[in-house]
């Protein structure tokens, strides 16, 4: 291992390739920032230029620069303007703008950018000790597994919902998995619930989604009520709070330690990737909180900024050990990586590590260097990126509804799918006002064709729904799912038997 | 009726259309040879509609009691819309629909420069000085960016050009 890695050095900090890293991390972080245009749309667009530069080390070293750019970038739109670009950063969205409006977008990006550098980092120690033994664990979680995990998933919309709240969160988590049937599914090769409009037919787009939950309300809500633009960014105190106290820096401290394996062990799993580590690592670190810190989460807590903002860049890492040591891509993105580590004539899989050691080695070393250049380009860009606020509210808001459109108009080139996402946008503000949560929806529209797929293979392996009681693990995470589900009911109940009042949650 | 309890109705008759989708006319139109098959195009809908409708139900009974509204300070005042610039967002509304319209036909450097001057004056921005140069470079960066750095077409021009 030792020759490996001092290959992988060697390589990696050669002056081109450190250029490399300088040049992908910076390009990954403005593309990023743009919505609809995720860290896989950001890596195929340059594979051209990858494959150009003909030395697969350099290409491969570009790509994962941009990669965690691009993460990065992600996390900035989902925290300045509550518009996640990318699954991944949803969950960032939900500490992160609250965190911004009160004035402190700076601090906010600057723990964004130590937790993914922390969960990068400890993903890729991870990575480098473990990768070979976890890919004959991961090997060992089959579809009825995967189906279970996802019903997991989906249950730990408790964490977005307090007591009273659970009904209206399982409510739109449904109704975001109805939306994910809309259209031709993988599985079979007939249309469904499209009404015949042919615009339809490839389904309703996640960006489009997203806007429309979440970056359009929130601008609409601008609009209506002018008050509440005054309250945030308002100029000094964006820059001056940029600097982390050491209470809050406490705070995290067990949050990033715990995210970072947690995260780190949900994406060496293929299939369950960056999304389901953020939503899970949000969800755990909620409740695991008490009292006060617990009613926090949703409303500007640090913790529950740095929690997804971990889990997500660790499980990015994690998804390398398949892709890396089995072919097998976890994820859209490691797929695509796939695609331009064939092109280069390099063959992932158990034979990598012995044919092409230098490789192997200079794509981990390459997290490493791509996670400290991406903190010391951007700890002193971040004033700037968080000045963005202050631009006068007239600007601002078409600007974001701007934004928004451009979105979901790039990534399927469909005017129609702007019209889809004014049409929901409203459904959305509505929903918003009479209380209902928006973010389970669009959980419930991710997981959903994940959740159907792996729910298929396992019913056509077992020949029905035995599976779910006769698997153990199965069954366990079942059985975990449904706590998750009638916990926060049953602590309620409880908590009012004793008069307790603290036990409410929010 | 608040209108928690509305949309939960309305989520109800949602799932029983969506229902009667999955259990009547997708099952008519199942093929012969997938008849016998373990998973089924609709085997999921199926269960969606019933805990929907279900889940649906218990919202419409639960709500209205006021538990854990979870409103914000600043959130919206449902009962009082009319205290909010209501007539702003609804023309703004009306102008990105107008934007989706005219994307395709006008081009993408017209429509963008439009939506953004119209936005701000909607907004009430009148120093035109300012307005119209800023929308119309970033109209044109965005464009550059996303057409000739990143390679993914927008068609710019309007239909005669």
């Amino acid at each position: 291992m030792v020759e490996g890695l001092l290959a992988g050095l060697s390589t990696a900090f050669t002056f081109q390739n450190l250029l490399m890293v300088v040049g992908g991390c910076l390009i990954g972080t403005f593309i990023g920032m743009l919505p609809g245009l995720g860290p896989m749309s950001i890596i195929a667009i340059m594979i051209p230029i990858a494959i150009q530069i003909g030395d697969p080390a350099a290409a491969l070293i570009l790509l994962a620069g941009v990669y965690y750019g691009a993460i990065f970038g992600g996390s900035t739109s989902s925290i300045l303007i509550n518009a996640p670009g990318v699954a991944g950063t949803v969950a960032t969205a939900f500490d992160g703008y609250p965190m911004a409006r009160q004035g402190q977008a700076g601090k906010a990006l600057t723990i964004a950018a130590i937790a993914s550098f922390s969960g990068g980092t400890v993903g890729a120690i991870l990575l480098m000790g473990f990768a070979p033994g976890l890919a004959t664990v991961a090997l060992l979680f089959h579809s009825a597994e995967y189906f279970a995990l996802m019903v997991v998933g989906l249950a730990a919309i408790a964490a977005f919902a307090g007591s009273g709240q659970v009904a209206k969160a399982l409510m739109m988590t449904v109704l975001g998995v109805m939306l994910a049937t809309v259209g031709e599914s993988a599985l079979f090769n007939a249309p469904r619930f499209t009404f015949g409009i042919q615009d339809l037919q490839s389904g309703i787009s996640f960006i489009t989604l997203a806007m429309a939950l979440f970056a359009l309300p929130e601008a609409l809500y601008l609009v209506l009520n002018p008050k509440r633009s005054e309250r945030g960014g308002n100029g000094e105190s964006t820059i001056a709070n940029l600097r982390i106290t050491r209470q809050e820096a406490k705070e995290i401290a067990p949050v990033i330690g715990r995210q970072s394996l947690q995260g780190f062990f949900i994406g060496v799993m293929p299939g369950a990737g960056a999304t389901i580590a953020s939503f899970l690592g949000y969800a755990v670190e909620r409740n695991i909180a008490k009292g006060e810190d617990q009613a926090k989460f949703g409303k500007g807590s640090v913790k529950g900024l740095a929690a997804p903002e971990t889990a997500n860049n660790a499980a990015c890492t994690g998804s390398f050990v398949p892709l890396l040591t089995l072919g097998i891509p976890g994820s859209g993105t490691t797929a695509i990586l796939l695609g331009a580590l064939i092109a280069l004539n390099v063959a992932p899989g158990p034979r990598l590590m012995v044919d092409n050691p230098s490789i192997f080695w200079a794509v981990i070393i390459s997290m490493y260097i791509g996670n400290v250049v991406l903190l010391i380009l951007n700890l002193p860009l971040i004033p700037y990126i968080a000045k963005l606020l202050e631009i006068p509210r007239n600007y601002l808001i078409p600007f974001i509804l701007f934004f928004t459109m451009m979105g979901s108009y790039i990534g399927q080139n469909n005017a129609t799918e702007l019209l889809l996402l004014t049409g929901m946008g409203i459904v959305a503000t509505i929903m918003r006002m009479a209380g209902y949560p928006l973010a389970p929806m669009l959980i419930g529209f991710i997981l959903g064709p994940l959740l159907e797929d792996n729910f298929a293979r396992a019913m056509n392996l077992t020949d029905g729904i035995s599976f779910m009681w006769e698997r153990p693990m199965t069954a366990s995470l079942l059985v975990a799912a449904l706590l998750l589900i009638f916990l926060p009911s049953i602590r309620a109940g409880l908590g009012q038997l004793k008069g307790d009042e603290a036990a409410q949650g929010d | 009726m608040t209108l928690e309890r509305a949309i939960a109705l309305v989520f109800v008759v949602v799932c029983v259309v969506y229902g009667y989708t999955a259990f009547v006319v997708m099952e008519a139109s199942l093929l012969p040879f997938e008849r016998n098959m373990t998973f089924l195009p609709n085997v999921l809908p199926k269960w969606l509609s019933i805990i929907g409708a279900l889940v649906g139900l218990a919202v419409m009974v639960q709500s209205g009691a006021g538990v854990g509204n979870g409103a914000d300070v600043d959130d919206i005042d449902v009962g009082n819309l009319r205290q909010y610039k209501l007539g702003q967002a609804v023309t703004l509304l009306a102008l990105m629909v107008a934007y989706a319209l005219l994307l395709r036909p006008v081009g993408f450097v017209a429509t963008t420069t439009l939506f953004l001057i119209l936005g701000a004056v909607i907004l009430g921005e009148r120093r035109y000085v300012l307005l119209v140069p800023v929308s119309v470079l970033a109209a044109f960066l965005i464009w550059y960016l996303v057409q000739e750095v990143l390679g993914i077409f927008l068609r710019p021009w309007p239909w005669f050009l």
